[in-house]
């Protein structure tokens, strides 16, 4: 089965998650999902630690697979497919929804090889030179590395590492941007660069960004999903909506105790 | 001013002397732990040169003053040719002149026959160097009382002669080059053989395995238990498979070599190379446990698939770990001598090995022959040997280390 490229027109919705289950061995870490992710958004997951924010982030790209304990059921529909279905291949998923991690985790390699080499194993045939500053220039970082692409990767500061793993993830040309806490290790000016990346990216990219930060999801995005635990201990949606209508007028009790900080 | 309270922040004053007293005793155990394995180290160097190098009594058959007025390495051509058809009989010098006429050969090799044929020089007792250096009068004492022909010299057991030399009769015209070349050749036979295969289980075993499988955890288990298995249980293993039971590829004949038995430096390479395939593996294992997660992820998370991640990421990463790991096995392979013995080392051998399938000896296997001598001056031969085992593993080791820091030299 291929996942076929979107048309433009394809607007219903990027991603859809049916009845999603998420199980550690016995235990049942998230409960219940269902919710459709609105393309060329920016969709925000908060919640208190532990309430299966980032398992949830996992599962939309199949990271979960790799976790030998985790057990997925459930369908998560990627243009109307259900990327869990036992024919598809999960690196194909995992190419076409991209990841960016909590920590910047670039290659112990060239900030150039750092990008062509995913274009690379993914079969990509063009010119690389050109891939490589295009995908620089969409996450900001050509003109500050545009002199030394040869040089160590692990030689950046942490928010450059960061977009360059941003850089890294557009260079396999994904259509959607999974991104798990990318600011956490960030400093505030860092943190808001990639902010000002993810509204750009937004125009081409369906995003979706767990956060820890309020405010950060406040800012960024246009629908947020907010994420609690239940009485036992597995992860729930409580409320998902359009973002300023969550912040300003929630729709739960409990999502207005945690965004008002009442929370525990 | 200063204020009339004591300092709260003394030692005294914040109970401190007590905990201070239990860290510094703990220092100084650890601090003895290490000096003990020095000087045992040092010891061992110190002993084994005492051995190697020291004062020999050399006691001539035929004293070289009675065939000429000069000293021998003086004279030139003809002289020399005239003492040798003086002192050989006729029979041996026609043998000789057959080999190649006397007056086409060199000066040098000329003085070679006249100390190999008539001279004869032979060490008849030696020293360690401790005494040679602290107790040469008494040295030169009872050299005199007991070998008044004698001649006193100093002597470094360990001598490019030594190196280039291969085995003999006496011990000063013994040498280590078909034992050196045939651990050499070994050692690289090992790698070769065990080095492909540990790195291969290791990841599969990291990587692939299920641990949650009863049959991978028994795999497990057995490995780190191999490591422990006594050396000369592997040297019977390779008997039974190497030497034995794959006799027609490890002697050659399938090869059209023309073989004698399994008893080759192949089988002894092979069952070196079981010998350390588990040290590998763990070694490689741990190498590979410690590849940070945040890389694989970063490598799946690109649409790569599980052997790309592996090849790419993992195993450049763990690459230095490896080798750290090989050195460790190199370290041990080229040190053990019981699976030798009973693969078969040949102990006297003087040609070198000159193919996989050819008889061979190795150093240690040497070292422990000259031990086991009736004769005290090939103890001089066995310490000069141990040191050129103890340079050789230390060559090789260096080599790995270059190798590694290269690896983990990251852009």
């Amino acid at each position: 089965m291929t996942l076929n490229s979107p048309t433009q027109e394809d607007n219903t919705c990027a991603l859809e998650v049916r009845n999603l289950n998420v199980f550690y061995g016995n235990f049942r870490a998230v409960k219940d999902i269902s919710m459709q992710i609105e393309p060329r958004k920016i969709t925000a997951i908060i919640g208190p630690s532990g309430c299966g924010k980032s398992t949830v982030l996992r599962c939309f790209n199949r990271m979960n697979d790799l976790v030998g304990t985790a057990r997925v059921e459930g369908e998560v529909l990627f243009h109307d497919y259900n990327i869990y279905d036992p024919l598809v291949d999960a690196v194909q998923v995992r190419r076409r929804i991209g990841m960016v991690f909590q920590k910047p985790n670039p290659f112990p390699k060239s900030i150039y090889e750092n990008i062509a080499w995913g274009a690379r194993i993914n079969g990509y045939k063009g010119n690389m030179d050109e891939l490589v500053e295009d995908v620089l220039r969409r996450s900001a970082l050509w003109d500050e590395v545009k002199d030394e692409l040869k040089k160590s990767a692990l030689a950046l500061s942490g928010g450059q590492q960061q977009r360059l793993c941003i850089a890294r993830a557009l260079a396999v040309m994904p259509e959607i941007i999974l991104m798990d806490e990318p600011c956490s290790a960030l400093d505030p000016i860092a943190t808001l660069k990639i902010e000002e990346l993810m509204r750009e990216l937004s125009r081409n990219y369906t995003i979706i960004i767990v956060t820890h930060n309020m405010q950060q999801a406040a800012r960024a995005s246009d629908q947020t999903a907010f994420f609690t635990m239940d009485t036992d201990r597995a992860g729930i949606m409580v409320e998902y909506s359009e973002t300023g209508q969550l912040f300003t007028n929630p729709r739960d009790k409990r999502t207005e105790d945690y965004i008002t900080g009442r929370f525990g | 001013m200063k204020p009339a309270r004591p300092n709260p922040l003394t030692a005294e004053q914040s109970g401190m002397v007590i905990r201070n007293r239990t860290a510094g005793l703990w220092k100084s155990v650890f601090f003895f732990a290490t000096l003990i394995a020095i000087i045992a180290l040092a010891t061992l160097i110190l002993n084994t040169c005492n051995q190697a190098f020291g004062m020999v009594a050399t006691v001539s058959r035929t004293d070289p003053a009675t065939l000429s007025e000069k000293p021998l390495d003086q004279l030139n051509s003809t002289e020399l040719m005239d003492i040798l058809r003086k002192h050989i009989t006729t029979t041996r010098l026609k043998t000789l002149e057959a080999q190649q006429p006397l007056e086409t050969r060199t000066q040098q090799e000329l003085l070679d026959l006249v100390q190999e044929r008539i001279v004869q020089p032979k060490i008849e007792a030696s020293w360690t160097l401790f005494d040679s250096i602290f107790h040469r009068a008494e040295i030169e004492k009872i050299a005199a009382e007991e070998y008044p022909s004698g001649v006193l010299s100093f002597r470094a057991w360990l001598n490019p002669d030594f190196i280039l030399n291969s085995m003999a009769s006496q011990a000063e015209d013994s040498g280590v080059r078909p034992a050196l070349l045939g651990s050499l050749y070994m050692i690289a036979i090992t790698i070769l053989f065990a080095f492909p295969i540990g790195v291969g289980a290791a990841i599969y075993l990291e990587e692939y395995a299920d641990k949650k499988r009863w049959y991978n955890r028994v795999i497990q288990t057995n490995i780190d238990n191999l490591a422990g298995v006594p050396s000369i249980v592997y040297g019977i293993l390779g008997l039974a498979i190497f030497v034995r039971l794959l006799s027609p590829l490890t002697s050659g004949e399938l090869f059209g070599v023309d073989g004698g038995n399994g008893r080759t430096i192949l089988s002894a390479g092979l069952t070196m190379g079981l010998l350390i395939l588990p040290i590998l593996i763990i070694n490689a294992q741990e190498a590979i446990r410690s590849v940070p997660s945040s890389l694989r992820q970063a490598s799946y998370g690109l649409g790569a698939t599980k052997w790309q991640t592996i090849w790419n990421h993992i195993l450049p990463y763990a690459l230095p770990g490896i080798l750290t790991g090989t050195i460790l096995a190199i370290s041990r392979a080229i040190g053990e001598t019981a699976p030798l013995i009973v693969v078969g080392a040949s102990t006297f051998i003087s040609s070198d090995p000159n193919s996989p399938f050819s008889k061979f000896t190795a150093l240690p296997i040497q070292i422990y022959d000259w031990t086991s001598r009736p004769q005290d001056v090939f103890r001089n031969s066995a310490a000069a040997a141990i040191l050129v085992l103890l340079i050789t593993l230390l060559s090789i080791n260096a080599i790995a280390i270059f190798m590694r820091n290269r690896f983990s030299k990251r852009i």
